[in-house]
């Protein structure tokens, strides 16, 4: 197999979050290849941001979008060639800020892709900023006096959009995370990984996580209401288990296939 | 001209008005198809309010022996379903012209129908009452109902028997009262601006087309999603404009060839996506109908004033490739080339028309339009390791895409090496920036190969003008005996074309739809300038007789 890294320098600060999901993926298109998928029908899509520069560190076709337009791009991918397999890589400001309309509509139309969103819950390519994921009172560099908005819930947000697969995921349990996005990138269908991913260097939440999360057990990911329960168990602002793993997983049409199926209408 | 039987007038003009929601445009369509089967070539001015119903809507038919791709103000038949379009237009209606009317619903002189009570007789609905007037309309003008009934038939197939007999009900009604002239040339297809564009991007080997709907350009949408089973293409209606652009380049990096369209607005939106295909240099055609600006603006009718927004839209220094078609086959034509361009260049490639181009009715005549030149690109030759922006004399680098075996295709919007990934070398960002420059010198030295400039006639003055105003300023300069000159593309400026255009021309008068002058602008960026300039920046295109006047 073809060696998965390139000739860029990490630029990550040591700790960072990100090494867990650059990881994790690289194991999973390890597995993939080995299970058959050819690395050149992989495409990776990023936004901008720290999450992004994961396109330069691994050795597979990529498309280094805009801030908040790695989705759409995807989509443009998929449709011109369903053969590939299409995963998107997005920040918390890029997927649930400057990009919400788009990840709502890829939801909305159950397209093929995967979405890893790297969710530090602070803009820190830009130095430290709140994000729609930062907790009501967030001290930042925009908001001194601490943030006056709730964050948002992106997984309930999801869900009502028409995402088929939802999981969270955490950057410190690398197993599970690596389990995680296999699975989303085998649905069929929009899938989406939130990841708690922690930036060392201006939100470092390890202690907080390490306090609050755990892993799903018995939970039944085919029941939507279910699913809706516990994705509702902890708000992003409230201290509350933080549940890790499949919320929901469901088989419905997707567009790419029902798309191409009516030659392209 | 009189209104005598067997006038031997060259040309003719007919109006149709009423509220939108009367079947104005399709009645339009049903004249222009008497005037065809007459041998007659056409042009319909289309003017209508941003409403679904209610409002004042009307369409003028020009018709006359020879091509023509402009209207006239002054008109010989004015056909009025209410009164409004009596009061609006009768100051439009030639000497010895003649009102045609609904002597149910409009006072007049002319000659009156009375459309509710044939109605009524034929049990047909109100939406039938523009039928009984174009049936009306057609004795008036001396047609034979064979000829009728074959043109109802082509334009109205669902509800026709009550249509046909309707329209029989306004034949009766009314004597031959200006009989037309027929010419002996065959009818050629009608077809709006947008129609012929869009047949141009398929003719040119259109994969994909994304879009927002936006007037003008919304009527491409429709017709590529109608024909997208038949011709193998994908459409695709995204959230907004900002995810059609960035859609797009997903296709484009995908392998599609791929084309948007939109106006002002939306285009504002996909500026940031615009920059981005110049930066990772990825093809994409964007089809931009101009409409009245800024901001919402009259978002049914027209204007020249995106020009200069078009040339400059996007942060940072990138090629692009603009032209701007003036009638139905340079719509076909350039479309084609424009999509051939953008590949054979990596560069996003403009198609910019305003909503008079893109709505108006045109005849079509595809053997006018000259062969398309063969598609010509880069493409990789499968040697490992591919790089995407491998430096190149020309500056275009050898294009491959994902999924082919060994060629790891990385395309970034940051500043990139060779192989596609993040630097911010110094070194390499002049290396890029000279690359991306040596594209737009390669694609002005390809445009030697095209007629990027017209010209039309002779003479010491020359009315200089681009887009829609082709049609309206070649006929008022036919008249006056003047040269007209016409640089189709704009970006990157055919100067020596357009030097050697100017060959014997003292004065030079630029006509343009919008207040600022923004062709004369860009000739003056490129050392040109004009002793004179006629701008209308009211919505409305320049009439044929209004620009004459103009120059008196």
């Amino acid at each position: 197999m073809r060696d998965l890294d390139t000739h860029a320098r990490n630029d990550w600060c040591p700790g960072c979050g990100n090494f867990a999901i650059l990881n994790a993926v690289k194991a999973v298109l390890k597995e993939l290849n080995e299970a058959g998928t050819p690395l050149d029908d992989i495409v990776l899509v990023g936004g901008i941001g720290q999450h992004a520069k994961i396109l330069d560190y691994v050795n597979v076709n990529s498309f280094y979008s805009l801030h908040g337009r790695a989705v759409p791009a995807a989509e443009g991918i998929k449709l011109a060639n369903p053969r590939l397999k299409v995963i998107v890589f997005s920040g918390d400001g890029d997927a649930y800020g400057e990009g919400i309309e788009h990840l709502v509509f890829a939801a909305k139309r159950n397209i093929d892709l995967t979405v890893i969103v790297h969710d530090n819950r602070v803009y820190a390519l830009t130095t430290g900023q709140s994000t729609p994921t930062s907790p009501r009172g967030f001290k930042s560099r925009s908001t001194p006096g601490g943030t006056l908005d709730r964050p948002l819930n992106p997984l309930e947000l999801m869900l009502a959009s028409g995402a088929t697969y939802l999981a969270r995921g955490y950057s410190g349990r690398l197993p599970l995370l690596k389990d995680l996005v296999k699975a989303a990138v085998l649905h069929r269908g929009f899938a989406l990984v939130e990841t708690l991913q922690v930036c060392v260097t201006f939100n470092n939440l390890y202690d907080y996580y390490g306090k609050h999360v755990y892993e799903l057990q018995g939970h039944d990911a085919a029941d939507r209401e279910a699913a809706r329960q516990k994705i509702r168990e902890w708000d992003y602002d409230s201290a509350a288990p933080i549940a890790l793993g499949e919320f929901y997983k469901t088989a419905a049409p997707t567009f790419d296939e029902q798309f191409l199926k009516g030659g392209g209408r | 001209m009189s209104a005598e039987p067997s006038r031997q007038a060259p040309e003719t003009s007919v109006l149709i008005g009423g509220r939108a929601g009367y079947g104005i445009d399709k009645a339009g369509m049903v004249i222009a198809g008497f005037l065809s089967r007459l041998g007659y070539r056409l042009y319909i001015y289309r003017d209508y309010p941003s409403l679904i119903r209610g409002g004042h809507t009307f369409s003028i038919i020009r018709a006359a022996q020879k091509r023509i791709a402009a209207h006239r103000d002054q008109v010989d038949y004015l056909l009025a379903l209410n009164q409004e379009t009596l009061e609006l237009h009768r100051a439009k209606l030639q000497p010895g012209g003649l009102v045609i009317y609904d002597s149910d619903s409009v006072k007049s002189d002319g000659i009156g129908v009375p459309i509710g009570s044939l109605l009524k007789e034929a049990q047909a609905p109100e939406i039938a009452r523009n039928t009984c007037l174009l049936g009306a309309f057609a004795r008036a003008a001396g047609l034979d109902w064979a000829l009728v009934e074959a043109v109802l038939r082509e334009n109205m197939p669902r509800e026709l028997e009550i249509n046909l007999a309707v329209a029989r009900r306004g034949y009766d009604a009314v004597r031959p009262a200006a009989a037309l002239q027929k010419f002996d040339q065959p009818a050629l297809p009608v077809l709006t601006g947008n129609e012929a564009l869009a047949q141009g991007l398929i003719a040119g080997g259109l994969q994909a087309y994304v879009a927002y709907p936006m007037t003008p350009s919304s009527t491409i949408l429709s017709f590529m999603a109608e024909q997208a089973e038949e011709r193998g293409l994908k459409v695709v209606q995204p959230e907004s404009e900002i995810g059609v652009m960035l859609m797009a380049l997903g296709f484009s990096y995908a392998g599609n060839r791929v084309a948007v369209g939109t106006s002002g607005g939306g285009f504002c939106l996909m500026t940031e996506g615009l920059s981005f295909a110049g930066m990772a240099e990825l093809p994409v055609v964007i089809v931009m109908g101009q409409r009245t600006g800024p901001s919402t603006g009259l978002p049914t009718y027209t204007g020249q004033s995106e020009l200069q927004f078009v040339l400059n839209a996007g942060h940072g220094e990138f090629p692009r490739f603009v032209v701007a078609p003036g009638d139905a086959e340079e719509a076909y034509y350039w479309s084609a080339v424009a999509l051939n361009l953008a590949w054979q260049f990596q560069v996003p490639s403009f198609v910019l028309t305003d909503k008079t181009m893109a709505e108006g009715i045109f005849n079509f005549d595809l053997k006018a339009v000259k062969p398309l030149p063969a598609a010509k690109s880069a493409v990789w030759d499968g040697k490992a390791p591919y790089q995407r922006y491998a430096d190149a004399v020309s500056g275009v680098s050898p294009l491959a895409f994902p999924g082919a075996p060994e060629a790891i295709v990385k395309i970034n919007s940051y500043e990139h090496d060779e192989a596609g990934l993040t630097v911010e070398d110094a070194a390499v960002t002049k290396r890029n920036a000279d690359k991306r420059r040596r594209k737009e010198l390669a694609l002005l030295e390809e445009l030697k190969n095209y007629e990027a400039v017209k010209t039309y006639g002779r003479g010491e003055t020359a009315l200089l003008c681009w887009g829609s105003n082709k049609g309206v300023c070649v006929e008022t300069a036919e008249k006056l005996g003047w040269k007209v000159i016409q640089p189709l593309v704009l970006a990157p400026f055919p100067a020596e074309q357009f030097k050697a255009a100017l060959k014997g021309v003292k004065k030079l008068i630029c006509v343009e739809n919008n207040l600022s002058g923004q062709l004369v602008k860009l000739l003056a960026l490129n050392g040109f300038s004009v002793a004179a300039s006629v701008n209308k920046y009211d919505g409305r295109p320049f009439a044929l007789g209004e620009l004459e006047q103009k120059f008196k």
